[in-house]
């Protein structure tokens, strides 16, 4: 196992191990963060606000005078942690209803393709807001706001490679031996079709932070005292005239997430394609 | 007669694996030369050095290569693009796939002509018309205004060759040209690139997996095994008094000889009954009246060209396309139509193996899995009385048991081909029906499959329904042969029926488009005469599907009434209004 890692991170292109480092540097701040933090993230212990950088708090302090790289670490925890799940919900999500419809019968598979072309027709900034509006912020609403709003591509991706696999032989052979439907997706389609959703999997990870983000900047996400990045930004954009770490810090987080996962997703097809090839 | 091609040590690599060692050989000007092999044997990588051309990954390491006075390995880029498409140029296998789609065939078959400045658009132009002329190909006039979808694969073969002869290159390589066809085209092509050929006064390399058709075409061969030169020498030497060990393989694996088997012990009541049966796609229909019976232990073999149905037949009996009228009985019983009203029993007892081992096994899924899947489904095995289960199939099958662990990727062909057998075989079955089993290996490895075959038969008893395009494949395994012709089943009869001269125009034409292992049987068979004249086809009548090629076709009667079924001298059942078919025996 640990040989098969190994091969496989020697096999990532340069590019490809700067995105698989900040991958897994991330990863470690949204779990252990909140313990590395020196202070609480919600105290004010400071007595400048938009301080820089110093020796009692390393990135500075925010508008209120609380230390930011604490609630940088305990806010990543948000951005990472929620983005994640919704990714997931959203990707398994789709997996399972392209399988279903790849080999259930055809008035199935219309019915829920146009339901899903349907969900992909209406604009998603404009539907997280509405939603977000009417029942107001909280964190399993963001999770199913961004699930619902990312699962409609992930399912149209999955369906075409699942329609094609559905008509490979093999398939063909399972369904002359007699085999239920649910082996056929689960057994026959499935393995064939789980490298390429990774790749997209990875695509609609970032997706996901930047919706978050862009909706905690607008005030519509994670709500105060809690901050994830996006918020963090916005709460400290006064002090953007001041160039303070406060708002540039959160801002710099951001982005070497959403670059780290997107260098690394670049790398797995190219991957993809060579162990295709040797097949 | 001079020295126009030399090949000295040619040495090609890929990586550190050497893919072609220590070729030697040369062609006199105006010789046909040819390169045989199995796959892998390096006979593509060597024809494509004659141009100076490795593919991706691959470095010709050492030797010489001369065209003429030219020493193309020592050509820079320029040198080798001046002299590529101009003086030697290339046809491939697929010409389906290596014309443009969105151009028309004229612009794509003056081009070479053009970019080396031949000739100008005009001359080019009437050039290839000559050549289209020469080829035998319809309309030679204005065949060039269509787009190669609306030919058919033997027209865009004899194009592909005039794009490559259309700047009178000295050598011409041509890569498997027919391999792809229906054996009736093949004979028509074939025909067509040896007189144009000789007509340029062109030398030629053919490179071929199939000596039957090298001896049609070569003045000399070189069989090659592994990237290395197994025999050397004229082509009368080479296929009557082969010296070489592996020549002799290649010749017994050309002609598959039928195995001793038992007769099968007849029974009263048939396995697998089909009474007129007809199956469509949606409203085009593909099969009609089709009626046959197999006895338990029996083999029957189907043939027809490609699109013809056979495939569709087996899907039917399968149960994946529901028949749109006719029954289906198996051992008595009547078969449900479609998959969704069969059981497990019904499931189990008929088996399909496809033609393509590659697409037919998971590559997500190990050997073990693949063969162990039918055994838990149907015998409800598993764990070790599985794993040993497993192991006596791939013993029976002559694989290692060791290889029940290995993902079905990393294996030969053959070895593929095998499993895809020892699946069926592990439902316990009483009917397999192979679906092109052996088109898509090399002739050795075929040989084996249908020895395999012809064993497992004998051991187990087994019946099969076994399609196939090559008639001599058939003929190897078969007891009852069945020919289809677009859709309907022109003949039926015992294996022995087919020996006699009297049987249907289309299955005449089928024998004799085999090409015979000997020099000179193509120009023994002579262009066929063309069909009779006739009026107007009547409209809406069930006319004979052959009509439009048949050269046995009667003027009054062909073209007016549906065609009767006749029982020929030989016993098989001809669909045909000639009720000694394609025999002077009648009117």
């Amino acid at each position: 196992m640990t040989n098969a890692i190994r091969s496989w991170v020697k096999a990532l292109s340069g590019s490809g191990l700067i995105g698989l480092a900040l991958v897994v540097f991330w990863l470690l701040i949204a779990i252990i963060g909140p313990f590395l933090a020196p202070y609480d993230p919600g105290a004010f212990v400071a007595h400048d606000v938009f301080a820089s950088f110093t020796g009692a708090h390393l990135l500075g302090s925010d508008y209120l005078g609380r230390d930011v790289l604490s609630r940088l670490l305990s806010g990543a925890r948000y951005s990472v942690g929620l983005a994640l799940a919704a990714a997931l919900l959203a990707s398994t999500a789709g997996i399972a209803l392209a399988l279903l419809t790849a080999v259930s019968p055809r008035w199935l598979d219309e019915g829920v393709s146009r339901f899903m072309d349907t969900l992909i027709s209406i604009p998603s900034k404009i539907f997280s807001l509405v939603l977000v509006a009417v029942v107001g912020s909280s964190l399993p609403l963001l999770l199913l706001v961004a699930s619902i709003t990312y699962m409609p591509g992930s399912f149209r991706i999955a369906r075409s490679l699942a329609v094609n696999l559905a008509q490979m032989d093999y398939v063909q052979v399972a369904r002359c031996r007699g085999e239920g439907a649910a082996y056929i997706a689960i057994r026959e389609i499935l393995p064939n079709m789980i490298h390429p959703m990774l790749a997209d999997f990875g695509l609609r990870f970032v997706f996901i932070v930047l919706l978050l983000s862009g909706l905690s900047f607008l005030g519509l996400g994670v709500q105060p005292p809690d901050a994830d990045l996006g918020s963090l930004v916005r709460e400290n954009i006064s002090g953007l005239g001041e160039a303070a770490p406060a708002i540039l810090m959160p801002a710099i987080a951001i982005a070497t997430l959403t670059v780290g996962v997107n260098l690394l997703i670049d790398a797995l097809p190219g991957r993809g394609r060579r162990m295709a090839g040797k097949e | 007669m001079q020295t126009h091609v030399e090949v000295r040590d040619l040495c090609v690599t890929a990586g550190a694996h050497t893919i072609v060692a220590d070729v030697d050989f040369s062609i006199p000007r105006g010789g046909v030369l040819a390169l045989i092999g199995e796959s892998g044997s390096g006979k593509t990588t060597i024809a494509m050095a004659l141009m100076g051309y490795a593919r991706l990954g691959c470095r010709i390491a050492g030797g010489s290569v001369r065209v003429g006075d030219t020493d193309v390995l020592a050509l820079d880029e320029d040198g080798l693009a001046a002299l590529r498409g101009d003086r030697v140029s290339y046809i491939a296998q697929s010409a389906a796939a290596s014309f443009n789609p969105s151009r028309r065939i004229m612009d794509q078959v003056v081009e070479p002509a053009l970019i080396h400045g031949r000739m100008d658009r005009a001359a080019a132009e009437k050039k290839a018309v000559a050549l289209f002329r020469s080829l035998a190909l319809p309309y030679p006039d204005t065949i060039g205004e269509r787009y190669p979808h609306q030919l058919s694969g033997g027209q865009l073969q004899r194009l592909m060759a005039a794009m490559a002869l259309i700047t009178g290159p000295e050598l011409v390589i041509l890569d498997e040209p027919t391999t792809a066809l229906d054996v009736t085209t093949q004979i028509e092509v074939l025909r067509a690139f040896k007189q144009a050929v000789r007509e340029q006064g062109a030398t030629a390399v053919y490179v071929s997996h199939d000596l039957a058709v090298v001896a049609q075409m070569a003045d000399a061969i070189v069989v090659l095994n592994k990237g290395r030169i197994r025999e050397n020498g004229r082509a009368v030497q080479v296929l009557q008094q082969p010296e070489d060990e592996y020549t002799r393989t290649l010749m017994a694996a050309a002609r598959p000889e039928r195995a001793a088997v038992d007769a099968p012990k007849v029974t009263a009541a048939p396995l697998l009954e089909i009474k007129g049966m007809c199956a469509s796609y949606g409203t085009t229909p593909i099969l009609r009246d089709i009626n046959l019976t197999i006895a338990r232990g029996a083999t029957l073999g189907v043939i027809g060209e490609s699109g013809s149905g056979k495939s569709t037949l087996a899907r039917v009996i399968a149960g994946m396309l529901p028949p749109s009228t006719g029954a289906i009985s198996f051992d008595g019983a009547r078969l449900p139509p479609s998959l969704s009203m069969r059981d497990k029993e019904q499931f189990r007892r008929i088996q399909l193996v496809f033609q393509n081992a590659d697409t037919a096994l998971n590559p997500a899924h190990c050997v073990g899995e693949i063969i162990g899947r039918p055994l838990a489904f149907y015998h409800g095995l598993k764990g070790p009385a599985a794993a040993k289960r497993v192991a006596e199939l791939l013993d029976l099958i002559k694989l290692p048991a060791s290889l029940a662990d290995r993902p079905c990727g990393g294996l030969s062909g053959g070895q593929k081909q095998r499993i895809n057998l020892a699946r069926a075989l592990a439902a316990k079955p009483d009917l397999i029906m192979c679906d092109e089993v052996t088109s898509a290996l090399d002739t050795v490895v075929g040989a084996a499959i249908l020895d395999l075959l012809a064993e497992l038969k004998r051991e187990l008893g087994l019946a099969y329904l076994f399609i196939s395009h090559d008639i001599g494949t058939v003929r190897a395994i078969a007891d009852d042969i069945m020919v289809l012709y677009a859709g309907t089943q022109v003949e039926t009869g015992r294996r022995q029926g087919y020996d006699g001269v009297a049987r249907h125009p289309y299955t005449d034409l089928l024998i004799g488009s085999v090409p015979e292992l000997r020099s000179g049987w193509l120009e023994e068979q002579g262009t066929r005469p063309a069909p009779p004249v006739i009026g107007q086809p009547k409209d809406g009548a069930d006319l004979c599907r052959f009509l439009p090629r048949c050269s046995w076709r009667i003027c009054g009667t062909c073209e007016e009434f549906t065609p009767p079924r006749h029982v020929t001298p030989g016993g098989n059942i001809i669909l045909c209004h000639r009720p000694e078919g394609a025999s002077e025996g009648a009117s």
